[in-house]
């Protein structure tokens, strides 16, 4: 960056504490941005079992999750697509979403009640989301079941595809859709985290 | 966007002091999130926040009703201001911090009055050019003047500014 190219000797001095001006400057940015409403996309990134969670909303509520082997980069630059390039880091934000994720995987809260923004899942898609809640804490269904609790009885490939691409995993418990022979199946955010899942699920609760 | 604000910072401090330079960096990224849904075909986004800090800084002088020049006196209230903040700084720290941290205020103190004395189109280049790392054809865009002069007024003020430096260092006890 052009930033960080060497100043003139002379200059330098100049530079002797803009770090934490700008460390300071940038943290209190979002606030203001938020305050005059120019904010559309706020994000922040927690720690969770299942490695960092990139965490983003709207005016609406939650739009999306993320796993870190999504890339939260390519995940922020999506966003900046397909909902608004004005997005900045403001944890505050999304506190209450923190916060039920914090308790989800401390085993003390079993459903979300957090507003969520569907606006990136369509049709379908959207139809296969609504119906996962249905399927309750420590339980789990097959494609083929939640199929057929949709206007497509029969669209059991299309309701892997609407899992796959949740945009709000463990909020939307996709986790909880298994194969038919009772095998995980698949998971965006991997196999691994789908079988901490639901292991955290079946878990005697404290 | 966000990784443009050390360049923000230095435009707004030299061109309203480093007191007033907060305020502005921010009004000039809070207009930056504004324009930014229809600034998408913008080739240089550094070259158009300075643009933008420049126009937020002229604000601030007309809002303030004073002249945007801080030059003339080598004891500006921009040297003053610097060392206030400094001394804030300094004060919240303690022992050998302190003492580091004012000495590097007063340093900064020292070149920002020095700038101050440039002539304008000299500062104005200096600034834009070697503080804010704008090309000599962008520096001419804001400066509205040709490349080749906008080149020589940056050269011709660093090597002022050099002078003005290597004469207050030989005033110094």
């Amino acid at each position: 960056m052009i930033a960080n190219r060497v100043l003139p000797s002379e200059l330098l001095p100049l530079a002797v504490d803009e770090d934490g001006a700008v460390a300071r400057l940038r943290a209190a940015l979002p606030a203001a941005a938020a305050a005059a409403g120019l904010v559309d996309v706020a994000y922040r990134v927690v720690d969770s079992p299942v490695g960092q969670l990139l965490l983003a909303g709207t005016e609406v509520g939650l739009v999306r999750v993320a796993f870190s082997r999504e890339g939260h980069d390519a995940v922020l630059a999506a966003l900046a697509t397909t909902v608004s390039p004005r997005i900045l880091r403001a944890p505050s934000r999304l506190d209450a979403a923190a916060r039920e994720l914090d308790e989800y995987f401390g085993g003390r809260r079993h459903s979300f009640d957090l507003p969520l923004d569907f606006r990136l899942a369509n049709g379908f898609r959207r139809e296969v989301l609504a119906h996962l809640p249905e399927i309750g804490y420590g339980h789990t269904a097959s494609y083929a079941a939640v199929a057929a609790l949709t206007s497509s009885p029969r669209a059991v490939r299309a309701v892997g595809t609407a899992c796959a691409r949740n945009p709000l995993p463990l909020v939307v418990p996709c986790h909880r859709v298994i194969r038919s022979d009772g095998s995980q199946g698949a998971y965006l955010g991997g196999p691994d985290a789908k079988a901490l899942l639901l292991a955290l699920e079946a878990a005697p609760q404290p | 966007m966000a990784a443009h604000g050390t360049v923000v910072l230095r435009v707004c401090r030299a061109l309203v002091g480093v007191q007033d330079a907060d305020d502005v960096w921010q009004e000039t990224f809070l207009a930056a999130l504004r324009a930014y849904p229809e600034s998408g075909g913008i080739r240089n986004r550094e070259a158009w926040l300075v643009t933008i800090a420049r126009n937020k800084s002229m604000d601030h002088h007309r809002r303030a009703g004073r002249l945007p020049v801080p030059s003339g006196d080598p004891q500006a209230p921009l040297a003053v201001a610097w060392t206030a903040t400094a001394g804030a700084v300094a004060a919240a720290a303690g022992g050998d911090d302190v003492v580091r941290a004012l000495e590097a205020g007063e340093d900064a103190a020292m070149v920002w009055s020095a700038v101050a004395l440039l002539p304008e189109k000299q500062r104005l280049a200096v600034v834009y050019h070697h503080l804010a790392g704008l090309r000599h054809a962008e520096v001419a865009g804001l400066l509205g003047n040709s490349e080749a002069a906008a080149r020589r007024a940056a050269a011709d003020g660093l090597k002022a500014l050099r002078v003005q430096l290597l004469g207050r260092e030989r005033e110094q006890p």
